[in-house]
């Protein structure tokens, strides 16, 4: 594997309760980039060594059955008290170490995962749909505070999403997947109305929003 | 020693521990498997009524094969969890009434904890204290793996161990359970101090304690209500749990 390749996935293909979800999906990822694709599901890819991901996933269900603080649910990873409040500053929510996780809005938690997977200092940050349940406006805040943290630390961001719009303003390359790999390069190039009818198999419009600083 | 003394100090040692374990099993709605597991064990408990020896010692392998089974079952089959669970339940019970005399069923199905002796109190306190380091051990990662089995690989956790591990002191607490309160009610000896833990702790540590509390609480005055009423100990130890569990309802966070 080449020196600053991040991840590298070949023909890869999935399958999941017996049916074929990904197939013969390729490609590379390089440090400090941030790729954003649409996938269903997940698969099975090789990282490079000894690497430290932060993984932020769609949602916990059962993490409402356990009482815990924040500050407890750091530790669990043994992460500092004093780095638990650095990180809280950082994402905006220092006044909840010690309230209950299960008691957070859906918004404070989604930030308290991205939280949680940004401490120890990770090289990759891995998102499966990170947005799930939160309002435009704390959508937006997160999404400028990971431009601001990739900028900080040459993070890799790894993200899988449906929303296009996010996927236009913020990645530098898009994988489009809907079992077989469909499209992948720079968003401005593949995200046009062809290359999305091919994903979606109908047709779907998305306009260019040439106004945006992009 | 005096036979009441030995009881309560076995009662107290396996009441907490299980509460403690207890708080683990809550996380992933597993509670319910230390059931199946108290009931697969009643072919070895009758064993070793029948043999005079030991119930957890005849237990323990039953319980272990208990959980290949299980463990085995949700990997082979889309069941739910539920289904696994009555049909292992049925199964150890249907097998133990094969065999295991009549006159010997009470003790089997609801345990006896009042005539243990002094060798058997301190190999159960002594097994007791070695579970519970090894859940303190294990119980941030295992707790991580509850709540999120993605998360923990994430963090790189050897899930596959830790899980073998958490097996393993739930068998261990199973077969020492089953001597307190037999076959059929060990399931509440870990999931009704937790919950009842649950419902009045806003923090993990209070979880953990309250949990253990409860746990050594309801063994200890369950084992002194047989002292007063000479009914069973075993039916009495859950229900002094139970109790807690319905006022802790009212003070509900």
């Amino acid at each position: 594997m080449k020196e600053d390749l991040i991840l590298k996935v070949k023909n890869l293909s999935v399958q999941l309760g017996g049916e074929k979800i990904l197939e013969n999906v390729s490609f590379e990822v390089k440090e400090g980039e941030v790729l954003l694709g649409i996938f269903p599901y997940k698969g099975e890819i090789i990282w490079k060594k000894d690497i430290k991901i932060g993984y932020v996933p769609q949602r916990l269900p059962f993490i409402k059955n356990v009482p815990m603080t924040v500050e407890e649910f750091f530790k669990l990873k043994d992460v500092s008290k004093k780095e638990t409040e650095n990180i809280l500053k950082k994402i905006g929510l220092s006044e909840v170490l010690k309230k209950e996780v299960g008691k957070l809005s859906s918004g404070q938690f989604q930030r308290i995962l991205i939280g949680w997977a940004l401490s120890k200092d990770p090289q990759v940050l891995l998102f499966d749909e990170p947005m799930t349940g939160i309002d435009i406006k704390g959508e937006e805040s997160i999404y400028s505070l990971l431009d601001k943290l990739k900028e900080e630390r040459n993070l890799t961001i790894l993200l899988v999403t449906h929303d296009l719009s996010v996927v236009y303003k913020f990645s530098d390359y898009v994988i489009c997947l809907n079992r077989y790999p469909i499209c992948q390069g720079k968003p401005r190039e593949i995200l046009t109305p062809e290359g999305l009818e091919k994903l979606y198999g109908q047709e779907v419009k998305f306009y260019q929003h040439t106004h945006q600083k992009l | 020693m005096n036979q009441l003394i030995l009881s309560l100090i076995c009662g107290i040692f396996i009441g907490g521990t299980c509460g403690y374990l207890g708080t683990l099993m809550l996380s992933k709605r597993m509670a319910l498997v230390a059931g199946p597991l108290g009931h697969l064990a009643l072919p070895g408990i009758a064993l070793a009524l029948i043999y005079g020896f030991d119930v957890s010692l005849g237990a323990f392998p039953f319980v272990i094969l208990g959980i290949i089974l299980i463990w085995l079952f949700e990997a082979r089959t889309k069941l739910p969890m539920e289904a696994l669970v009555a049909i292992v339940f049925a199964s150890g019970v249907a097998i133990s009434f094969l065999f295991l005399p009549i006159e010997e069923a009470e003790t089997a199905l609801i345990g006896d904890i009042t005539k243990v002796s002094l060798g058997e109190t301190l190999i159960t306190a002594l097994l007791c204290i070695l579970v519970f380091i090894l859940v303190k051990k294990i119980y941030s990662k295992m707790l991580l793996i509850n709540v999120s089995e993605d998360l923990a690989k994430a963090e790189k956790i050897d899930v596959k161990k830790y899980n073998l591990l958490y097996l393993f002191a739930i068998a261990i607490l199973v077969a020492l359970g089953v001597k307190m309160v037999g076959g059929l009610l060990t399931a509440a000896l870990v999931a009704i101090p937790a919950s009842t833990s649950r419902n009045l702790s806003r923090n993990l540590f209070q979880y953990n304690f309250l949990s253990i509390f409860f746990g050594a609480l309801s063994a200890l005055l369950g084992i002194l209500l047989f002292k007063l009423t000479s009914l069973p100990s075993g039916p009495l130890i859950i229900l002094t749990s139970t109790i807690f569990f319905l006022i802790s309802l009212i003070f509900k966070k």
